[in-house]
């Protein structure tokens, strides 16, 4: 293969490889906003919970001074899942009874204070050095193999992730959540205990989140409390899903796949530019996404591929309608 | 006492006023527009830079650029809404508090864009501190707080002797009764954008004079705008300056070391409008002052 065939392949893989993960934060915000109407504005907070969460348990030394604990990589990502689960429960016991505008500026908030805590606790992240040499599972293999099978990996993940949710979204539970979101006090007249819903789709999306987070450590190696610039992640996450099609799993996938794409295709035609415009192409880039956003929410709000309600059965027994949620 | 006065005390009025001035519009755009209006920090960065730009193009003192920079702010703000928030009006408000969000990367990055990452500042070197008894006063302190005071006593004009502002305090009180009787809402709307805009070009002038002025000023005052603002109760002008003085107030009043230590460590100090927004949201999301909540 000559080699700039096998350049153009590895960037594939490098392109797929974080769009999935994007695909995984994704998949996270469409349990939150795209089933159950829950307005996250704090996704680079669960993310940065989980990356950090990960990196601290599989790291051979967080600084000279802290050793690491070097547990294996499967460890760090349950760790990294359940600390922003937890961190989720206590935050939306707190939140979760505001409604949309307000959830979302409490939301920014806990998302500035986890960068805050992240930043600041160099006891615990080593602070704004950040934590090196987090390892990567297959490293180990040979040159492209290492990168394919991490791409394998994160596609493993996705589809784990996707086949969760597809099952909940067409569950009883998934009902409940699209009744919440358009129509909560109805949910509550039918009898649903609507802040305890709220309250698990808060969690299970904020987890997703963390898991995003803990596999995006352990893709890039390095992490710092500046790889998770508040707006940029929350945003980029947020294009991802309106342009997908919130309320559709596969949405939550196709979207990512997409606008990082298209992210990362703007970089390559910047890195042609002459460097002294360099630094402005890459401003540019931030205003043409915001547009794009913009020009989405006004000509296909319902994204590339609108939500479908899962078909209903005649029989209710088969759905299991049977008001068992 | 006097190092208290000195240290925390002055530096929390001075950014009160600031935060006041940010958070007027807000509340109001929040009340009549019903929604939270996330662009609202980046507005104010760039009404920072215009009051930079027209006061180094016409090398002018910052404070004669303001009414340059009013001007550019608001019609920043007009444009923004006429192409962003307008054509979402009909739909349900969510989406224009996403759309406001991609508003504010989007000022963010024409700032970086015309005048690049690096930081700026209005003047440069130290004057020596106006000294009254014990105290000692920052120059620039006595302008802005000044200054602030007179912008308040306009606005005040403004909302209770002009048609204009009387049709924006009914509309954010009653939304509907003002409708039927016959207040023409988009006209209000374009009011309540220049009325917020000017009050955020005020306020980035008096940030940068007080700080830097640099691309990430606005967003960092974003959680501080909206404490004031749920503070005051949205909807609530005079609630928002009270609300803007508190949280100031409380930010710097919170790191004061005693017996060396303080309440919140210097390093945790945006946690604290933070924490006075949730702590409001959950027991009196009215506000101090009885706002509306939607």
């Amino acid at each position: 293969m000559s080699p700039e065939l096998y350049g153009i392949m590895m960037y594939v893989v490098g392109l797929l490889t974080l769009g999935g993960i994007y695909a995984i934060v994704s998949l996270g915000l469409n349990v939150q906003w795209g089933f159950t109407g829950l307005f996250n504005l704090g996704i680079a907070g669960f993310f940065a919970v989980g990356a950090y969460a990960s990196a601290i348990l599989t790291a051979p030394e967080i600084s000279s001074r802290i050793p690491g604990l070097q547990l294996p990589i499967v460890a760090g990502l349950a760790a990294a899942t359940a600390a922003s689960g937890l961190i989720a429960y206590g935050i939306g016991r707190m939140t979760l009874k505001l409604q949309s505008d307000y959830l979302a500026i409490a939301t920014i908030g806990v998302g500035e204070i986890l960068r805050l805590f992240l930043k600041n606790e160099a006891w615990l992240t080593n602070g704004a050095l950040g934590i090196s040499a987090i390892p990567r599972p297959f490293e180990r293999l040979p040159a492209p193999w290492d990168h394919f099978a991490f791409l394998a990996f994160v596609a493993v993940v996705v589809a784990i992730v996707y086949g969760l949710l597809e099952r909940a979204r067409r569950a009883p539970w998934g009902r409940v959540m699209r009744a919440i979101r358009d129509n909560e006090t109805a949910a509550r007249a039918a009898g649903k205990d609507t802040m305890r819903f709220r309250l698990e789709a808060f969690v299970v999306g904020s987890m997703i989140m963390g898991l995003g987070g803990a596999v995006y450590a352990h893709y890039v190696k390095f992490i710092s409390p500046e790889a998770f610039e508040p707006m940029m992640t929350t945003f980029i996450v947020w294009v991802m899903l309106v342009a997908g099609g919130s309320g559709n799993n596969r949405g939550a996938i196709v979207g990512p796949l997409l606008v990082w794409t298209i992210w990362s295709a703007t970089e390559f035609a910047t890195l042609r530019l002459p460097p002294e415009w360099a630094t402005q192409a890459a401003y540019l880039r931030i205003f043409l996404i915001g547009l794009a956003l913009q020009i989405i929410l006004q000509k296909a709000p319902r994204g590339l591929l609108p939500e479908r309600l899962p078909a209903r059965t005649s029989d209710p027994a088969k759905a299991g309608g049977k008001g068992t949620a | 006492m006097v190092e208290l006065i000195n240290f925390y005390l002055i530096p929390g009025v001075v950014l009160g006023c600031i935060y006041a001035l940010g958070a007027i519009g807000l509340s109001l755009v929040f009340g009549i527009l019903r929604f939270a209006h996330f662009a609202h920090g980046d507005l104010l960065a760039l009404g920072a830079y215009f009051a930079l730009a027209f006061s180094t193009a016409l090398s002018l003192p910052a404070i004669w650029a303001l009414p340059a920079a009013i001007v550019a702010t608001a019609a920043a703000a007009l444009l923004v809404d006429r192409l962003f928030y307008r054509p979402l009006r009909a739909s349900h408000s969510v989406a224009t508090v996403i759309a406001s969000f991609g508003v504010a990367l989007m000022i963010r990055s024409v700032i970086q864009l015309v005048w690049g990452p690096q930081d700026y500042v209005f003047e440069s070197g130290i004057r020596p501190p106006v000294v009254i008894g014990a105290f000692r006063f920052a120059e620039r302190h006595i302008y802005i707080v000044a200054a602030a005071a007179a912008i308040i006593a306009l606005l005040h004009l403004f909302l209770t002797r002009t048609r204009a502002g009387k049709a924006m305090r009914a509309m954010s009180d009653e939304p509907s009764l003002a409708r039927v009787s016959g207040i023409n809402t988009e006209r209000v709307v374009a009011w309540t954008w220049i009325l917020a805009a000017a009050l955020l070009a005020a306020g980035g002038l008096f940030l940068g004079l007080d700080t830097q002025v640099k691309p990430q000023m606005g967003f960092n005052l974003i959680l501080p705008m909206f404490a004031a603002a749920i503070l005051g109760g949205i909807g609530k002008p005079y609630g928002a300056i009270a609300g803007g003085l508190v949280v100031g107030l409380a930010e710097e009043l919170a790191t004061v070391p005693i017996g060396g230590v303080s309440v919140v460590p210097p390093s945790y100090k945006s946690a604290v409008a933070f924490v006075i927004l949730v702590a409001m949201l959950l027991w009196r999301p009215t506000g101090l002052f009885r706002g509306r909540v939607f």
